[in-house]
C-alpha cells in the first residue's frame, strides 16, 4: 500500500528486476499464491494479464485459480490506479454518521466516481468498509493517512488541500472544484 | 519440557537513563493520527527546541544533566472523541503531576508548553484528565479496568525495552520456566477466559482440543485471528498499533501450551499502522530470542510469520482464514473436522482473536482467580468495546463484563450526541442486531445479549439516533454480507441477495406488507440453510429490526414516509417562508441549483431538480427548510 505513490516513478527495468526478485523469493513455497499477488500488486500498482500468467507459474498453479483469488479478495485490482488513492470509509460508524454524503461531495469534486481514476491518473476513489478509526468517524484516508470527523465541505477540503501539496497551489482555474464549493461561508446574514 | 535448562529471564536492554522532568505521551494510533497528532508531536519538538529551556532527550539514550523533556509516541489512549490527546507528566521539587489535554492542534501547543510545562498552571479549558481533581470526563476512565490494554496508550509500541521494563514477556517466562503445558491450559480453563472475536467459546478449552491432537509430523500451527472485519469495531487494530507484543506473547504461550511450533498472524491489509508495528516488534522480539528458536534458552522454539489478509470478511472465519494463508481463496468448510484435528495444512491448529491473546499474559502473570473474579455468571474478566457513531464520547473502552448496556453508552459514553434522541444500539456488527432502548438494562454478557437476537460479537457498539433510519441500517448490513459472501452456498449467496432487494425496495418506497413476511421468511432461509456463521448470522440484523423496529418498516411500507429522512425517496424538502430570512445559506450550498430566491426575501426548492440530498437542511440556521 505505501508503495503506491512511488511505483509509477521506478522504470520497467527496475520492476522488472524487483517482480523477477519476488518469484525467486516465494520459489516452491507451499500458500505462496496471496503473497505473490500482493507483492506483484505492489510493484506494478495492478496486475496485468502477463503478470499473473507468470505469477501462476511460479506458484505451480493454472492461471484460472491465480484469477480466482485475485478477484476473490477486494484488495487485488486487475486494472491500473492512479497514484493516490482515495478511500472513504462506509464501516458501520461512518454510515450513520453520513458517509454517502461525503463520498458524493469528493466524487462531484474529483469528476469521478468510486472505482474510477482520474484522467490524470493522479487519484483513485475506493469505498472501502471500515479502515479501524471509527471514533473519527466519518473517515476518509488519502494513501496511508486517515482524515477524521468529517463534513462534505471538509472533506473536499482536506482532498483540495492534499491536491495543492503534491500539485502545487491550483494556476488560474480553481482546480476542478465545482462552482459553490468556495467560499460558501459568505459574507451576508 | 520445563526446567531442563537455566532461562534466561527478559529485561530491558537500554534501560531508562534517567527520568526526565517533562515527560509527554502523544496518542498515535489510526485514531490520533487521523486527528492529526503527527502534527502536534512535531509542533511539540519544535516549539520545545525554539524554546531552548527544556533539552528534548531519548530517556533510553540521553542522560540530561539539566532540565529536559521527552517525547514519547504512543498507541490508542482510548477517548478517540477528543483526539489528538496529550497526557504531560511533570516531575518536579519531589512533586508529580498528570494532565491529559485533548483536541490539541500545533497551535496551542506553545501556550501548553509556556503555560503548563514551564509554568505549572493547568489549562483548564482544555483538560481532559487529571490526578489532582475530577473533570467533566472522569465518568468514561473510572469504569474502565485495563487488562487487555494494560500498556496500550501508554508505552511506546515500537519500542520493546518499553514493554519489556512494564514487566513484558515476564508471563512466558514463568510459563516456560515453572510450568507445564497442561498446567497452562488448566489456569486457561479456571480464568473462565472466552474467545473475543465474537462466538465466545472457552479459550482454555479450545487450547485442550489442539493439545490432544498428534500431528502426523509434529507440525502444530497456532494462528492469532487479526482480520477485524466487522465494521465498526476497532479494538484488535488498537490493541496491535499500542502493543503488539503482548499478542506474540499470548500467541507463545497457547504454542507452548499446546505444542505449536509455527505461528502465523493474520491481519488486514487496510491496517496499515498495525502492519508495520508488528514488522518492527518481530524483528525485535527475534532479536532478543523472545521469540523464535530456544525462546529465552529454553527446548522452546515458536516462529510467527505475519500474512496480510487481502481484504474478505469471510476469512474470520477460521477455515477461510486457513485457506487464506493457503493462498487459496478464504471459502468455508464444513466442520468437522475442526482445525484442531485437522487445520492448517490438514495438521492440528489453534485460532485465537488479538484480544482474546492480549489479555493471556496477564491472566498468567496475575492468576486465574483474578481474571475470573470480574466478570459475570458465565463472562469472566473484561472486555473491549468500541463506542462509535452517534456517541458524545466516542474510543475504546474496556470494562468488566456484566455492565448494563446504559451505563456503558451513557455513563461512559456520555449519552447521544447533540442532545439527540436515541433510537437504537448496533452490537455485534453484520452478524449482531439493533437494540431499542427499552433494552438498555440488560447487562452485557454472551449469554443475555443472545437471547435479544443480537450479539456480543467483537464488541463493537454503534449508536444510532433519531436521525439514523432502521430500514436503512438493515439494509446497508445486507448490502456488507451479501457483497462480502463468498459464494460457496446457495443460501448465503442468493438468500441475501434477494434480502437486500427486499429492503432496498421498501428502502425506495416501493415495499408492501407482504415483503415484510416474505423478507422474515428468507431470513430464516438462509439462517438455517448457509454454511458457514457468515451466512449463519447475516439475517440478524434484519430479525432484530423487524423484532423491535417493526412500526418503522411499516411506516416505509403502509404510510411511504421514513421518519428520519433517510431514505430519499420518501422525502421532500420545502422552505418554510416564514421562517426563511433570506440568507442565501441554502442556495450556495445546493449542488443543483435546485434552490431560488433574493436575499432578504424567502426562497424557494425546486423539486424536480432537488436530488435530495439533505445539505440545505443541514445548512439551515432558522430551522426553515422542511423534511417530511
Amino acid at each position: 500500500m505505501t508503495t503506491e505513490a512511488t511505483v509509477h516513478d521506478a522504470d520497467e527495468q527496475e520492476q522488472e528486476e524487483r517482480f523477477a526478485e519476488l518469484l525467486d523469493h516465494y520459489k516452491g513455497q507451499a500458500g505462496a499464491l496471496v503473497p505473490l499477488l500482493q507483492g506483484a500488486q505492489a510493484v506494478f500498482g495492478y496486475l496485468p494479464e502477463d503478470v499473473m500468467r507468470r505469477v501462476a507459474k511460479a506458484a505451480g498453479e493454472p492461471l484460472s485459480k491465480a484469477v480466482g483469488v485475485a478477484t476473490f479478495y477486494a484488495q487485488f485490482r486487475l486494472r491500473p490506479h492512479a497514484k493516490h488513492t482515495i478511500r472513504c470509509c462506509h464501516g458501520t460508524a461512518c454510515h450513520v454518521s453520513g458517509a454517502a454524503r461525503i463520498s458524493e461531495e469528493i466524487e462531484k469534486y474529483l469528476g469521478i466516481e468510486a472505482g474510477e481514476n482520474t484522467p490524470d491518473m493522479l487519484y483513485t476513489i475506493e469505498e472501502v468498509h471500515c479502515v479501524g478509526a471509527c471514533g473519527m468517524a466519518p473517515v476518509v484516508m488519502i494513501n496511508d493517512r486517515a482524515h477524521g470527523k468529517l463534513t462534505p465541505e471538509k472533506a473536499v477540503e482536506v482532498v483540495k488541500s492534499f491536491r495543492a501539496e503534491v500539485e502545487g497551489p491550483p494556476a488560474g482555474d480553481n482546480g476542478g472544484a465545482p462552482a459553490g464549493l468556495g467560499g460558501q461561508e459568505g459574507d451576508d446574514e | 519440557m520445563a526446567a531442563t535448562r537455566t532461562l534466561i529471564r527478559p529485561a530491558p536492554q537500554n534501560p531508562r537513563l534517567t527520568v526526565p522532568e517533562v515527560d509527554i505521551r502523544i496518542c498515535l494510533g489510526t485514531g490520533g493520527v487521523a486527528a492529526g497528532s503527527r502534527e502536534v508531536l512535531k509542533a511539540f519538538e519544535e516549539e520545545l527546541a525554539r524554546q531552548d529551556v527544556l533539552a528534548v532527550i531519548r530517556p533510553r539514550e540521553d542522560k540530561c544533566d539539566g532540565r529536559a523533556a521527552s517525547i514519547t509516541g504512543t498507541g490508542c489512549q482510548g477517548l478517540c472523541a477528543m483526539d489528538p490527546l496529550v497526557e504531560i507528566h511533570l516531575s518536579r521539587n519531589g512533586k508529580s503531576s498528570k494532565v491529559t489535554y485533548g483536541q490539541v492542534t500545533p497551535a496551542m501547543v506553545p501556550e501548553i508548553i509556556e503555560k503548563h510545562i514551564l509554568g505549572g498552571e493547568v489549562i483548564e479549558k482544555w483538560l481532559v484528565l487529571t490526578n489532582e481533581g475530577p473533570t467533566e470526563y472522569d465518568p468514561f476512565y473510572d469504569a474502565q479496568e485495563k487488562l487487555t490494554l494494560r500498556h496500550v496508550g501508554i508505552i511506546d509500541p515500537e519500542d520493546i525495552d518499553d514493554y519489556l521494563e512494564a514487566g513484558g514477556y515476564q508471563a512466558l517466562y514463568k510459563v516456560l520456566s515453572e510450568m507445564t503445558p497442561a498446567q497452562v491450559i488448566d489456569e486457561l480453563k479456571r480464568s473462565g477466559l472466552r474467545g473475543r472475536g465474537g462466538a465466545g467459546f472457552p479459550t482454555g478449552q479450545k487450547w485442550e482440543f489442539a493439545a490432544g491432537y498428534q500431528s502426523p509430523d509434529g507440525v502444530k500451527y497456532f494462528i492469532c485471528n487479526g482480520d477485524e472485519g466487522d465494521p465498526g469495531a476497532f479494538m484488535d487494530c488498537s490493541a496491535l498499533e499500542g502493543e503488539p507484543h503482548a499478542v506474540f506473547e499470548g500467541m507463545a504461550i497457547g504454542a507452548y501450551a499446546i505444542g505449536a511450533s509455527v505461528g502465523y498472524m493474520y491481519v488486514r491489509a487496510e491496517y496499515p499502522l498495525a502492519l508495520r508495528r508488528i514488522k518492527i516488534g518481530l524483528k525485535a522480539a527475534e532479536e532478543r530470542g523472545l521469540i523464535g528458536d530456544n525462546i529465552m534458552g529454553s527446548d522452546f522454539s515458536f516462529h510467527i510469520k505475519l500474512k496480510e489478509g487481502a481484504g474478505a470478511f469471510v476469512c474470520g472465519e477460521e477455515t477461510a482464514l486457513m485457506q487464506s494463508i493457503e493462498g487459496d481463496r478464504g471459502m468455508p468448510r464444513l466442520r468437522p473436522p475442526f482445525p484442531a484435528e485437522s487445520g492448517l495444512w490438514k495438521r492440528p491448529t489453534n485460532i485465537n482473536n488479538v484480544e482474546t491473546l492480549a489479555v493471556v499474559p496477564w491472566i498468567i502473570t496475575n492468576g486465574a482467580e483474578a481474571f475470573a473474579a470480574r466478570g459475570y455468571e458465565k463472562s469472566k474478566g473484561t472486555k473491549v468495546f468500541a463506542l462509535a457513531g452517534k456517541v458524545n464520547r466516542t474510543g475504546l473502552a474496556e470494562v468488566p463484563m456484566g455492565m448494563t448496556l446504559r451505563e456503558v453508552i451513557f455513563g461512559i459514553g456520555g449519552g447521544v450526541k447533540k442532545g439527540k434522541k436515541f433510537k437504537a444500539v448496533q452490537m455485534g456488527g453484520p452478524s449482531g442486531g439493533c437494540l431499542p432502548e427499552s433494552l438498555l438494562d440488560l447487562p452485557v454478557d454472551y449469554e443475555t445479549i443472545n437471547q435479544t437476537g443480537a450479539i456480543v460479537g467483537s464488541g463493537g457498539m454503534i449508536v444510532i439516533d433519531e436521525d439514523n433510519c432502521i430500514v436503512d441500517t438493515a439494509r446497508y448490513f445486507l448490502s456488507f454480507t451479501q457483497s462480502e459472501s463468498c459464494g460457496k452456498c446457495p443460501p448465503c449467496r442468493i438468500g441475501t441477495k434477494r434480502m437486500l432487494d427486499l429492503l432496498t425496495k421498501i428502502c425506495d418506497g416501493q415495499g408492501t406488507l407482504a415483503d415484510l413476511d416474505f423478507l422474515e421468511e428468507m431470513a430464516q432461509q438462509v439462517k438455517v440453510g448457509s454454511l458457514c456463521a457468515l451466512g449463519g448470522t447475516a439475517p440478524n440484523p434484519v430479525f432484530t429490526a423487524l423484532r423491535y423496529f417493526r412500526d418503522e418498516f411499516e411506516e416505509h411500507v403502509v404510510d411511504k414516509r421514513c421518519r428520519a429522512g433517510i431514505c430519499t425517496a420518501l422525502v421532500t424538502y420545502s422552505i418554510d417562508a416564514e421562517a426563511c430570512t433570506g440568507c442565501r445559506a441554502c442556495v450556495r450550498v445546493c449542488p443543483t441549483g435546485a434552490i431560488t430566491g433574493e436575499r432578504k426575501e424567502a426562497h424557494v426548492i425546486d423539486s424536480e431538480l432537488c436530488i435530495k440530498c439533505g445539505a440545505c437542511y443541514e445548512k439551515c440556521r432558522f430551522d426553515a427548510v422542511r423534511r417530511s
